[in-house]
Parts: C-alpha cells; structure tokens; sequence
C-alpha cells in the first residue's frame, strides 16, 4: 500500500489534468496525478492519438499524440508525479479539512485540494449482456490479460472480434491448455497477418474458432465452468471453460466519483463558474467531466477552467499566503 | 424529404422528416430531434455511442465502410442489423426505414 503526501490531487491525467499540473506549479502547488489507464493522455492517447486537431491555439495543427507529449513537457519543471492503471474509488475528508483519496490498489494521496479532471469518467471494458455475467468476475471472467502466466495450461474462451482479441488468441495458444474464440461476424478487419494466422490455427486444429457466433450463458459454482455459445442457426454448444475473456473494447463509465456527494447533472459535475469549484468544498472538477450553462467540452476550455482552479485552490495550500497575479512572461517559469 | 421511423429505447416509435441534400448524418438528426444518444466522438466511428438497430430497410442501405465495421466489432450487442448512426447519410435509401436507438448511454 503507497502512501503518497501532496498539495493538488488530480483525479484524471487527460490534457486538462496535465495542464492543470502547470497552472498550479507557477503558484508553487504540487500535484499528483492518478488515472485509470495505463498511460497518460486521456481520450486524446486513447482514442485518437493519430487525429490531428486544429483549436489549439498557436497550433495550426497538432496530432493529439503529440499534444501530450509536449503537456508533458511543459509541466516537467513541476515534477509532477503519476499513479497510472489504478481508479481513484473513494474520497475521505479529514478533519484538518485535508483528503484522502483511495485507488482501488489502495494507494493512498493525502492532499489539501482534490482536482477532478476525469473527463467522460473512467475507461472501463464494455461488457456483453450474459446473465450472472458480474457474480463470476475474478472468478473465471476476466476483461483484461494482465499476466498470461495465470493461463497456462487452463481452458479458455475468448469474445470479441477486434485487434486485441486476435492478438491474445494467437498468444494464450501457447499457453492455455485450449482456446476457443468466439466471434460475431464471418471475417475478422483488424490486422490481416493476425486474422490469417488465427485462420491457419483454426485449421489446424490448435483453437476452436466460433464464426457467427455468440457466447449466451455462463455456469459455474463458484469458478466458472461452463460457457454457453449460440452458433449459426441458433444451435447453442456448450463448453467446459475455467475462464471467459470478452474482449470488446472499452468504454468512459462516471464510475466512483457519482458517489462522492457531488452535484451532478446529467453524468457531469455541476461547478461554480468562478472558480470551477463543486459543492464540496475543496473539490474542483475542470474539463470534459464538469457542466455549467454554455459548457464546450472542449480541450481549449478545460485549459482556461485549470487556471481559474489554481488562483481559487491556492488558498486552500497557503492559508497564510496572499496570492498576487503574475505573468510568466515577467517571472518565467520558476520550478521547484 | 426522407422520412423514416425512430424506435427509443422504451420501444416507442416517432415518424422523423430530414432533408437529404444537407449530408447530414443519422446521428445529427437523432441528436437534433433529441434522443438521447452520447455520439461522444462526433461522428468520427471512434466511439460507437451512436449505435441504432436497423429494422426494417437494411438491405437497401450502402455497406459500412471497413471502419464502421471495425467499431461495429468491438460491441457486444452487435448484430448483422448494426450501423453507426454517424456513418449514415440521410438519403432515398432511407425511406421508409426503421432504426432502434441502441447506443451506450454512460
Ligand atoms: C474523436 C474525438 C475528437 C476530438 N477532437 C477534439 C478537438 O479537435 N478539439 C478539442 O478541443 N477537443 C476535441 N475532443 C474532445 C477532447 O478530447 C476532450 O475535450 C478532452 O479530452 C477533455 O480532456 P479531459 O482532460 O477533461 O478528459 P479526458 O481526456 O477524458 O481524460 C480524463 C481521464 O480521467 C481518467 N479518470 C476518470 N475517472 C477516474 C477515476 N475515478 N480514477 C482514475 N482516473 C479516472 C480517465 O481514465 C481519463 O484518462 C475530441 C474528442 C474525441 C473523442
Ligand atoms: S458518434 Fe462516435 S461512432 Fe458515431
């Protein structure tokens, strides 16, 4: 269990907690940042790195890859530092009027100001309608190959027809004892090496492919069992599996922060568009996952949301100090 | 003007009129007559939160592109009467059609 002490703690490492990170660092406020994801760059390294984009200004044009990285640039004099694959689920005030803040791996951020900048919310899998579906998670479904290892020589199917479902079936092949993967449509797009090569294996006989194909149910006692499949013509096989993988994507859920006592409005939190701070105090929310009247989402305006946040939460950091408005370009950019 | 059919999610249906010389997409309409549909990415086949069920008149529609199809994959709800809304263009196809909201909504 991490224990980690700072001034700022930004729930979402996305481009407007990455700038976030800067404005708080000319007022001499440090910042930790914690983010679901294994990587930085919220929806832009997520869903688009390869898409330029055009409103940035003094950026006729920036690949949204690109744009992180030079976030990240810009807010290396501040030595931010980063919690990255873990949610935060849980907020605690203290009575100092300090936080803790919790990830679901326990790591724990004591903080004076919690900033949230988690944008649509957290990247979670996108799970397929099967009963019981949530009883068996951690106990034979899993979303996610982590460690391979945990595999071997087990019986597994896997759901879905992307990149990554093609990829893992090439790979747990082997490692598992047997794979089956079970696919909607007839062909597979994605990488053709990897389709052709999950085809040749199929042939072969080394992986049960299921074309057309749906899984319908899951069994178990306590571990799962068994996995349903309805095929074509809706004849349903069932197999005996120890895990099921349905690998289709992820997907922004709000998640934990609806349950923080926050005002929210419609899957966004409702901010003060003084300072873009929440009902609670201390707790701001800036970018994507905010609303107010004539909100954009967009990444120009959750820049402009983070400064405003930083003069507001100063107070917060050095009750003793008053802030006085300086330009960088009179003091520069003075780290730590 | 195209008119086809809209089912919500609570199966209600609503007859809709757009125009097919503006190129608008499916997703706009649906979001300009306010449905309830995220559309998070903007119509750019990358999100997938503009889902819809065709129906009734998906044999006359054009094929999805290869990028549509890819998105369509990674939805476990997915069916062989699946389209992004986003990646339909209100044309004469369209007539007469009948499209089930079916997108993610949070
Ligand atoms: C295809 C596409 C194109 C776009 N093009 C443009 C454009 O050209 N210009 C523009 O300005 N905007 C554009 N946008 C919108 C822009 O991407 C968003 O406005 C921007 O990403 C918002 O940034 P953010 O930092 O608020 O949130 P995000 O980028 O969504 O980042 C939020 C982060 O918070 C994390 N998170 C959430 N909850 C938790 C939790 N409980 N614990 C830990 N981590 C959490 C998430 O994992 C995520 O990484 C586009 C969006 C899309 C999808
Ligand atoms: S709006 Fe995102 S895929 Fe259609």
């Amino acid at each position: 269990m991490e224990k980690i002490v700072t001034d700022i703690c930004i729930i979402g490492a996305g481009p407007v907690g990455l700038f976030a990170v800067f404005e708080a660092g000319l007022l001499k406020m440090r910042c930790h940042l914690v983010d679901a994801l294994p990587q930085i760059g919220g929806q832009l390294s997520e869903i688009y790195p390869q898409k330029p984009i055009y409103d940035i200004p003094g950026y006729p044009e920036v690949k949204a890859q690109d744009l992180v990285d030079r976030l990240m640039e810009q807010i290396a004099p501040f030595h931010p530092t980063f919690t990255l694959g873990e949610r935060v689920d849980s907020v605690e005030k203290q009575t100092d009027g300090s936080f803790i803040v919790t990830t679901n791996e326990k790591t724990e951020i004591t903080c004076q100001v919690i900033v949230i900048a988690g944008g649509l919310g957290c990247f979670e899998p996108r799970k397929p309608e099967i009963e019981h579906l949530e009883e068996f998670e951690g106990k034979g479904v899993v979303y996610m190959v982590k460690n391979p290892e945990l595999f071997r020589d087990r019986r597994i199917v896997l759901a879905g027809g992307g990149d990554s479902a093609l990829d893992w079936t090439l790979f747990l092949s082997n490692v598992a004892k047997e794979v089956t993967l079970v696919h909607r449509g007839e062909t597979f797009r994605g990488a053709p090496d990897s389709a052709e090569k999950v085809f040749e294996l199929a042939h072969q006989g080394k992986i049960n492919l299921l074309l057309k194909s749906n899984v319908v149910a899951i069994n178990g006692n306590g571990h799962l069992n068994t996995v349903s499949i309805s095929g074509k013509d809706n004849a349903i096989t069932t197999l005996t599996a120890d895990h099921l993988i349905p690998l289709f994507g992820l997907t922004p859920k709000l998640g934990p922060i609806a349950d923080w006592g926050l005002t929210i409005d419609k899957s966004a939190i409702s901010v003060n568009t003084e300072d873009y701070s929440t009902n609670v105090e201390r707790i701001y929310a800036i970018g994507d996952i905010n609303t107010y009247p004539g909100k954009l989402k967009l990444i120009l305006c959750g820049f402009h949301e983070a400064a405003l946040m930083a003069q507001s939460a100063f107070k917060y950091v050095y009750p003793n100090q008053k802030l006085s408005f300086k330009y960088t370009t009179v003091n520069g950019v003075n780290a730590f | 003007m195209i008119q086809f059919t809209i089912e919500d999610r609570n199966g209600e249906r609503q007859s809709i009129e757009a125009p097919d010389d503006m190129n608008l997409s499916l997703m706009e309409v649906l979001k300009a007559s306010e449905y309830d549909i995220l559309a998070t990415c903007g119509g750019m086949a990358l999100c997938a939160t503009c889902h819809v069920q065709v129906l009734q008149g998906n044999d006359l529609l054009p094929q999805p592109s290869d990028m549509e199809l890819d998105m369509l994959d990674t939805l476990p709800n997915a069916t062989n009467h699946s389209r992004l809304a986003c990646q339909l263009r209100i044309s004469e196809a369209m007539q007469g059609s009948i499209f089930q909201i079916a997108g993610e909504l949070q």
